[in-house]
């Protein structure tokens, strides 16, 4: 098979996956491979004593969460010490913003793709500030945490059970309609979603005769956040590039990811390698009181938006945060007609309004990056690089283009 | 004290507008007394060791590397010059071609922007020109390439996929075409009318079409074929599926074919073919001489040697055939001027300086038959003249081929170094007459008499009490950008004797050094049976593919790849066009390339699949 048509294939089961949220379990229980001692964490493989700042706080909060260490400093021990092990998310069906420590107690959304019957997990979003994904450890962190664990998640549970599932597809195509492009701006799907659970939040607040004023917090909760949609954008968007992953020969690239330390890539055709290069750091605007100079490299596993043609790629659905690819309207539209010279397909489920809702920029070849020179944008948080103090800013960011020239080069090997 | 700095960045690839513009913005620094900015191939390297710019740094320098050098008044003012090297840059880059307007990076995203495109215009450096000739094809577009440099092997292969999927490829090497009154490259503005061209000589594409307008006339189609289409190893390829098309083509009447002298097999089967076909067709084989028309009496399609005879037997064609001549002009040689009646003894030599390849070598063969030995750096193939032979005798230069144009734009565009050329003759006590040729049009210099006046004016200084006549032709009309009129006049008052035609002014340079009247039997209609009813002949001829036909009939839906000038020159005639702003595959990391090149199923030769797209 030669590599248009692998390719072909594998982004046409991109485009034909049919990621529905399915429901919210404990990660121990859902998420396959998961154990009490490992934690899952964004981006490639990478070891204690070369994370960053806000991953090792991330680290820290996660032991602390679990209860296998009572301190930091114990925490940071134990991390050290070999006992605790360490994965990509991105090995477990699993894909986590910014440091993205995901932890055997933690609740998942469940994302179950009913086209090809894979599925995909992420932790539920925290909200602003100070909070663990930033790498935040304090006491009211790990409060909010164990508030979602216990109060939110099963009410969240069962009302999408009652939903018979949320329809991540539909959600995305609506979504980028309404002025969201899934990655930073997720302001209009999450009032979407808000206005779909609220009515079943209820029912379930009554099936489960939970505590008065619970069900209200948990609306509240989401009413405050908007990005409560996004972690099940980002594994409906999993869902889609895992089934498009293995395709013999593809070029297509399955996954971008950020550890805070390196960027890393996977490739369809080239199995569970990870091509990778030091992170660069996102060039954007801060929240008063931070500079550049304040700004940890760049992390996270959200960059799965862009894999699957959304966040940065549907720059031109999202005009109100232009001001952060530094322009007009005009310069948001540029922007994705410019992924379209890097992929392969254009999705039709997503059609963005101001270009003639034409499909989003769909399927990173591997090729059509090295040849251009244009690597793929990416609209990101930016961390703190110190532990604990959270979001500082957002915009835009580019993988190193070293990453797609060895996956070049290991496409080329693997031809030969 | 005068010192020398260079600086080479690997892999950075500009393109070669870019690159003049910045050595143009250098120059104009402060202490700055030189400047190059080229890429680092061999021929750019030897400019710059010509002129005394070849630092070591940038000897080792590579065909994909950036090298920039300026020769400064001292060490500051040349660091500074170089310190200012990424904002010039910026500044000398093409600008975007309006608010808005995205300019895609490939043809394959260009396509998606202008639905139905259905020709590309190709002018990347000529080592890139295949690759995005078959991406092109690959797009279904038929091609109009300006790029020279192209391998030979590469034009054959193109031609070929072209032709199985009904496209036309023009060029490479191609300098202008006229489809459906649309100009592409350099071309002059002619009136529509019913004779139909198929040229491997750019400028005699010109010349033929203005001299078809200037006689009342006009052109339905001028289709370029690339200036090796006819030798023996291209075959022809493109001029035979042109004149396919325009035997089909409702528009054409009668048709001329242009060429230097081709190769004499792919010249009987060219003839062959138009013998066969319906429609009247005369060739003009500029400087082949009267031998190869003499060789070629016995088919039915009369074979001529100069231009001029090829449009004054096409517009009398066309007359009989019913198409009346709109206020024609006569085209009157000019009368000698009683002081040149009797040449100095000394003053002997004819100079020709040529911005036009084709009116070159026509002016060499009118000179040559009359004057003997003519030198001269054309003739395909064979070394460059050397610097020391363009000074002696009789000479024919062509300004515009490779070893005057590497890293400089073309004389038709900059006239700088063919008036240096002019003042240089001049001081030379052994020149008569000093013999050029003027192309206007589209794409050419907006006022390429006037840029010389200066120039003559320094050469009659420079020659002292007798200075030698200056002798021109000029190509183009009064439609063209640059009216003909006008300019013709600027030369008339510079004392310039003005000929009607490049040949005719070649005819009187050969009457004022002394030489015989050229023969010009070519001016006689050939004994004229036109192809019709020549039936041996027929089966050489192949039918016009059905989407060639669609070409010549449609507006044109232009994807411009290479210089934004062409993009620009089409939208100001209304068609409309998407100008890709495209980079070498990779950034020029040619070990990259080679990855891609590996991978990349869609750069396989295209047309062996039979599919489009």
């Amino acid at each position: 098979m030669d590599i248009d048509t692998a390719n072909r294939q594998a982004v046409e089961r991109l485009l034909a996956a049919r990621p529905v949220l399915v429901g919210v379990g404990r990660a121990l229980d859902v998420i396959p491979g998961m154990r009490r001692n490992l934690i899952l964490h964004a981006g490639p493989p990478i070891t204690w004593d070369r994370m960053s700042g806000p991953m090792r706080g991330a680290v820290i909060g996660g032991l602390l969460y679990e209860g296998l260490a009572r301190t930091a400093e114990e925490a940071e021990e134990l991390a050290g010490s070999g006992e605790v092990d360490f994965a990509p998310c991105h090995h477990h069906g699993c894909a986590g913003p910014m440091a993205g420590v995901t932890t055997a107690s933690m609740p998942v959304y469940v994302v179950e793709n009913r086209a090809h019957g894979n599925r995909t997990f992420s932790t539920l979003n925290e909200g602003y500030g100070k909070v663990l994904r930033y790498g935040a450890y304090a006491p009211d962190v790990l409060d909010r945490l164990r508030w979602i664990a216990e109060v939110m998640a099963p009410l969240l549970a069962r009302a999408l059970e009652i939903s018979g599932g949320y329809d991540m597809k539909n959600h995305i195509a609506q979504a980028l309609q309404m002025g969201d492009e899934g990655h930073n701006r997720n302001r209009a799907g999450s009032c979407l979603f808000a206005r779909v659970m609220a009515p079943h939040l209820h029912q379930a607040a009554a099936d489960l005769a939970t505590p008065a004023g619970d069900a209200v917090k948990v609306l509240r909760f989401m009413a405050e956040n908007d990005l409560t949609i996004l972690n099940p954008v980002m594994a409906a968007c999993k869902a889609g590039l895992d089934a498009a992953h293995g395709v013999p020969g593809s070029s297509l690239v399955t996954t971008m990811a950020r550890n805070g330390t390196e960027f890393g890539i996977r490739v369809s055709g080239l199995g569970d390698r990870w091509f990778t290069a030091p992170v660069e750091r996102p060039r954007g605007l801060y929240f008063p009181g931070f500079t550049e100079e304040d700004a940890a490299g760049d992390i996270g596993d959200s960059t799965i938006t862009e894999t699957a043609g959304i966040g940065a790629f549907a720059m031109a659905a999202a005009p109100a945060i232009v001001q952060f690819v530094s322009g007009t309207p005009r310069d948001a539209m540029e922007a994705t007609l410019e992924m379209y010279e890097i992929t392969v397909a254009e999705n039709p489920a997503f059609g963005i309004p101001y270009l003639d809702f034409r499909g989003t920029p769909t399927g990173i070849d591997v090729r059509l990056v090295v040849e251009t020179g244009i690597t793929p944008r990416i609209n990101t948080g930016i961390a703190h690089k110190d532990p604990g103090v959270g979001q500082i800013g957002a915009g835009l960011v580019r993988p190193p283009m070293a990453c797609f020239e060895q996956a070049l080069a290991a496409l080329a090997g693997a031809a030969s | 004290m005068t010192v020398t700095r260079a600086v080479v960045r690997a892999s950075s690839y500009y393109d070669s507008v870019t690159l003049m513009r910045l050595q143009q913005a250098l120059t104009r620094l402060e202490g700055i007394e030189a400047a190059g900015a080229v890429m680092g191939t061999p021929t750019n390297k030897d400019l710059l060791r010509q002129s005394g710019l070849l630092a070591p740094e940038a000897a080792a320098a590579g065909p994909d590397d950036l090298v920039v050098v300026v020769r400064a008044t001292d060490p500051a003012r040349a660091e500074a010059a170089l310190a200012a090297l990424d904002s010039l840059l910026e500044r000398s880059r093409a600008r975007p071609a309006g608010p808005g307007a995205y300019a895609p990076r490939s043809i394959r995203t260009a396509v998606r922007l202008l639905p139905g495109a259905n020709l590309a215009l190709v002018s990347v450096a000529g080592r890139f020109a295949r690759t995005v000739c078959d991406q092109a094809l690959g797009a279904g577009l038929h091609l109009f390439v300006f790029s020279d440099n192209v391998p030979l092997e590469d034009e054959v292969a193109l031609k070929d996929a072209a032709i199985a999927r009904g496209r036309l490829v023009m060029g490479p090497d191609c300098g202008t075409a006229l489809l459906g009154g649309v100009a592409l490259g350099f071309t002059n503005a002619v009136r529509r009318g019913p004779v139909g061209l198929v040229g491997a000589a750019g400028t005699g594409l010109q010349e033929v079409s203005c001299l078809l307008h200037r006689l009342g006339t006009g052109v339905s189609h001028a289709i370029g074929a690339g200036g090796r289409d006819l030798s023996a190893a291209v075959g022809a390829r493109t001029m035979l599926q042109g004149l396919a098309a325009l035997q089909a083509d409702p528009a054409t009447a009668a048709v001329v074919l242009v060429s230097k002298p081709p190769d004499p097999e792919v010249a009987t089967k060219v003839l062959a073919a138009a013998a066969g076909g319906p429609k009247p067709v005369i060739a003009a084989f500029v400087g082949a001489g009267t031998g190869a028309a003499a060789g070629a009496s016995g088919a039915a399609v009369p074979v001529v040697g100069t231009l001029e005879a090829a449009a004054r037997q096409a517009a009398g064609l066309v007359a009989q055939l019913g198409w009346p001549l709109d206020s024609p002009e006569e085209l009157v040689e000019p009368s000698l001027p009683p002081a040149v009646g009797c040449p100095d003894r000394g003053r002997r030599y004819v100079r020709g300086l040529f911005a036009g390849g084709t009116l070159a070598a026509e002016a060499l063969a009118l000179l040559s038959a009359s004057l003997g030995e003519v030198r001269s750096n054309l003739g395909g193939g064979s070394p460059p003249l050397p610097e020391a032979e363009r000074g002696r005798g009789h000479v024919v230069l062509d300004l515009g081929a490779d070893e005057f144009t590497a890293g400089r734009l073309h004389p038709m565009l900059d006239p700088e170094l063919r008036n240096r050329r002019l003042v240089e003759e001049a001081r030379d006590p052994e020149v008569a007459v000093i013999l050029f040729d003027v192309v206007l049009g589209y794409g050419t210099h907006p006022d390429p008499a006037g840029a010389m006046l200066p120039a003559i004016a320094e050469a009659r200084t420079a020659a002292g009490g007798r200075p030698p006549v200056f002798v021109a032709s000029v190509c183009g009309t009064d439609q063209d950008p640059q009216p003909r009129a006008e300019q013709v006049a600027k030369l008339r008052d510079a004392g310039v004797l003005v000929a009607p035609t490049n040949a005719a002014a070649a005819r009187l340079a050969a009457r004022l050094a002394g030489g015989a009247v050229p023969d010009s039997g070519d001016d006689h209609p050939a004994p004229g049976r036109h192809g019709r009813g020549a039936g041996a002949a027929s089966t050489a001829r192949a039918g016009a593919h059905p989407d060639l036909l669609r070409l010549l009939g449609e507006p044109l839906r232009v994807i411009n790849v290479g210089l934004e000038s062409f993009a620009d020159s089409l939208k100001s005639q209304g068609v409309e066009v998407v100008h890709v702003a495209w980079s070498p595959p990779a950034g020029g990391n040619l070990r990259l390339a080679e990855l891609l090149t590996r991978l990349e199923t869609d750069r396989r030769p295209v047309g062996t699949d039979g599919q489009d797209g």
